[in-house]
C-alpha cells in the first residue's frame, strides 16, 4: 500500500497509519458498495415474497381492503408473530377445487413450451445468417434486432390486432391474392397468443443464440467437411451441439417470462383462452380476492422456481467463463 | 465465424427483420390514415397527430410517465452499478448466493408476481400508492438489468489499472471516479438508457403500484386499446417510437465516436 514517495516523506510510523487507514476507508467503501445495493433487493425483491406467502395463507375477510395491517410492527415480534397463528389454507384448498386453476397453469405451460420451440425454429436461422454476415455490417445486424425490443412491449403487441384481425390487413392480404376465400379467425385464439409471444421474445432468443454462434471456430466444420461430412450433417455434429449454451440461454429466457405473461394473452388471446397470468390478474384486480390471487402467484413461483434457478446457474456460468 | 453469406443465410435474416419490423411499419403508417378506421386507408392526414395534443389525460399520464421514468433509471443505474461492482470484486461474503439471485431473478421473473407482491408490501408498510411506490417499484426491477450490463463491462475490465491508481496513492472512492468510472461508463449510460425504457414500457407493474393520480401512459394506451384499436393510439404509439429509436441511435453514434477516439489515443500513445 505505502507509495515510493510517502514513504521517503514520512517516517514509517506515519506510513503504516496512513497505510491502515487506508485499509479501513477501503473496507467502508467496499462493505458499502454490497450493503447498499443487498438492502435494497431484501427490502424490495425478497422481503415482498414473503408478504405474500402470508398473504396467500390469511382468511379472505382479514385481508380484502380496505387494507388492515398485515403485520403489526408496531408491537415487536409478538405482533409479527401473531398473525402466523391464523394461518389459513383455504385459498390453495381453493385453488384445487376449481379445475380453472390448474387448467389455467397446464395450458399456461404448454403455451409457454409451444411458443419456446418455435421461437427457438424463428431465431436459430436468424442468428445463425447474422454470425455468417460479413464483419462489417454484424454491429449494424445487432442494433436491428434490438431496436424493437426498445420500442415498447405493449405497442408491439397492439400492432398485431390491426394486423390480425377478421377484417385486418393479413387477412385483406390473403383474400386479395386469393389464398384463401374466408377470412382467417387468428385473433381472440391461441393461435394469436403464439404469434404475439414468438415476435415479442424473439430478440431474447436470437442474441444469446448469436453470441455463442459468432464465437464458433470455423475450422472444425472445415475439418468435418474434409472428412467427408455432409453441411448438414456437420450442422448437427458440430455447430448445434456447440451453440448449446446459447440455445439453453435463449430458451429459458423466453419460457419463463412467458409461462406468466399477461399482455399477449389479454390482448390478443381475448376472453375464451387461458393462462395463469391472466386468472392472477383479474383475480387481482376484477374480483378483488388478495388471498387467493397470492396464493396463485405463490404456485406460479414454485413452477417457475426450477427453470429460474437454472437460468441463474447458466448466468453465473458465463460470468466465470467471461472471467 | 467468417465463412461465406450464402443465399440461405441472407434470405433468413431478411425474412427475420421483416417479421420484426413489418407489424411496426404498419402501425406508423396508419397513424397517419385519415379515416377512422385503422384498417382502410382513406388518405394522407396529420390530424390525430393534433388531436393527441388536446388530449389532456394522455399528456398527464405522459408528463407521469417520464418523470417516473428519469427518476427511477438515475436510481437504478447507481444501485446497479455498485450491485455488478459487489458481484465482480468481491467473489466471496456472506450471503453471495442469494445476492446473485436476487440480481438475475427479475430478470425473468413474471411481472404479475413482482407487481403483486411490491403492492402487498407497499400496503404492509402503509406507503398510499401514487408516484412514489411506481417509481420504487421500477428502481427495483430495473436496477437488475443495469446490474447485468454493466457486470458484462466489469468482467472484461483490466484491474491493473486501478492497481496502479492505489499504488500511486488514490484511495478506492478516487479511484472509482478517476480510473473505474470513466472505462465503465459506456456502460453505465446503457444500463440508464435500458432502465429509463424498462420504466418507460412498464404495464403491469406499474399497474399493481400506482394509485390514483398515477397513472402511467402505458396503463392509458392499455385502458384505450381495450376499448379497441383507434388511429389516435397509433399516433401516442408512433411519438413514442420515435423518441426511443432516435435516443438508441443517439447513443449508438457516441458510442461510436468515443471508441474511435479511443483507437485514434491508443495510436497515438503507441506513438509516443
Amino acid at each position: 500500500m505505502s507509495s515510493a514517495t510517502a514513504s521517503v516523506e514520512t517516517s514509517p510510523r506515519q506510513d503504516a497509519d496512513a497505510s491502515i487507514l487506508k485499509r479501513l476507508s477501503l473496507g467502508i467503501a467496499g462493505r458499502l458498495v454490497i450493503i447498499v445495493p443487498y438492502l435494497w433487493l431484501l427490502f424490495f425483491f425478497l422481503i415482498p415474497f414473503v408478504i405474500v406467502f402470508k398473504i396467500s395463507l390469511s382468511q379472505t375477510a382479514i385481508a380484502i381492503p380496505p387494507y388492515t395491517p398485515v403485520m403489526d410492527f408496531s408491537d415487536g415480534i409478538s405482533g409479527f408473530l401473531a398473525p402466523f397463528k391464523e394461518l389459513s389454507f383455504d385459498s390453495y384448498i381453493w385453488l384445487t377445487q376449481d379445475a380453472l386453476y390448474f387448467n389455467a397453469y397446464v395450458s399456461s405451460l404448454v403455451i409457454a413450451a409451444i411458443s419456446t420451440v418455435l421461437a427457438l425454429l424463428v431465431g436459430y436461422p436468424i442468428a445463425y445468417g447474422m454470425a455468417r454476415a460479413p464483419a462489417s455490417i454484424r454491429p449494424t445486424l445487432l442494433m436491428l434486432v434490438i431496436l424493437p425490443f426498445w420500442t415498447s412491449f405493449l405497442i408491439r403487441v397492439y400492432a398485431w390486432i390491426g394486423i390480425l384481425k377478421p377484417e385486418g390487413l393479413l387477412n385483406q392480404f390473403l383474400l386479395s391474392i386469393g389464398v384463401i376465400d374466408d377470412p382467417l379467425i387468428i385473433i381472440n385464439t391461441y393461435k394469436a397468443i403464439f404469434i404475439g409471444i414468438v415476435y415479442s421474445y424473439l430478440p431474447f432468443m436470437v442474441l444469446p443464440l448469436y453470441s455463442t454462434l459468432e464465437k464458433m471456430d470455423d475450422s472444425l466444420i472445415e475439418a468435418a467437411k474434409d472428412l467427408g461430412c455432409t453441411p448438414i450433417g456437420a450442422f448437427w455434429k458440430i455447430t448445434f451441439p456447440l451453440s448449446l449454451p446459447g440455445v439453453i440461454a435463449g430458451c429459458l429466457l423466453v419460457f419463463i417470462p412467458a409461462v406468466g405473461e399477461f399482455v399477449i394473452p389479454d390482448l390478443l388471446g381475448g376472453s375464451r383462452t387461458l393462462m395463469i397470468g391472466k386468472t392472477l390478474w383479474k383475480e387481482f384486480f376484477s374480483n378483488r380476492d388478495w388471498p387467493v390471487s397470492s396464493a396463485v402467484a405463490v404456485v406460479l413461483l414454485m413452477i417457475l422456481i426450477l427453470p429460474i434457478v437454472y437460468f441463474q446457474h447458466v448466468q453465473a456460468r458465463t460470468q466465470e467463463r467471461g472471467r | 465465424m467468417n465463412s461465406t453469406w450464402s443465399r440461405f443465410n441472407i434470405v433468413s435474416v431478411v425474412l427475420g427483420l421483416s417479421f420484426l419490423y413489418l407489424p411496426i411499419v404498419i402501425l406508423v403508417i396508419f397513424s397517419f390514415n385519415a379515416s377512422k378506421l385503422v384498417t382502410v386507408w382513406g388518405g394522407f392526414s396529420v390530424k390525430w397527430y393534433g388531436s393527441l395534443f388536446h388530449n389532456q389525460g394522455l399528456i398527464d399520464a405522459a408528463w407521469v410517465t417520464i418523470r417516473v421514468g428519469l427518476i427511477s433509471a438515475s436510481v437504478a443505474t447507481v444501485l446497479g452499478t455498485l450491485g455488478a461492482l459487489a458481484l465482480t470484486r468481491y467473489t466471496r461474503f456472506r450471503g453471495r448466493m442469494l445476492f446473485s439471485g436476487m440480481i438475475f431473478a427479475p430478470l425473468v421473473m413474471p411481472d404479475v408476481i413482482t407487481g403483486l407482491s411490491l403492492l402487498l408490501l407497499f400496503v404492509a408498510v402503509n406507503l398510499d400508492r401514487g408516484f412514489v411506490t411506481v417509481t420504487l417499484a421500477h428502481v427495483t426491477f430495473t436496477m437488475c438489468f443495469v446490474a447485468v450490463v454493466v457486470q458484462s463491462r466489469l468482467v472484461s475490465f483490466d484491474r491493473s489499472l486501478e492497481e496502479a491508481a492505489m499504488d500511486l496513492g488514490a484511495p478506492p472512492v478516487k479511484t472509482f471516479f478517476q480510473v473505474t468510472l470513466p472505462v465503465i461508463l459506456p456502460a453505465v449510460i446503457s444500463g440508464w438508457m435500458l432502465a429509463f425504457t424498462l420504466s418507460l414500457d412498464d404495464l403491469v407493474i406499474a399497474s399493481f403500484t400506482s394509485g390514483p393520480g398515477a397513472t402511467t401512459l402505458p396503463m392509458k394506451i392499455y385502458s384505450q386499446v381495450r376499448l379497441g384499436v383507434t388511429p389516435e393510439i397509433n399516433a401516442a404509439c408512433t411519438l413514442l417510437i420515435g423518441l426511443v429509436t432516435l435516443g438508441v441511435i443517439a447513443a449508438s453514434v457516441v458510442n461510436k465516436r468515443r471508441e474511435v477516439q479511443r483507437r485514434r489515443d491508443e495510436q497515438a500513445a503507441q506513438r509516443a
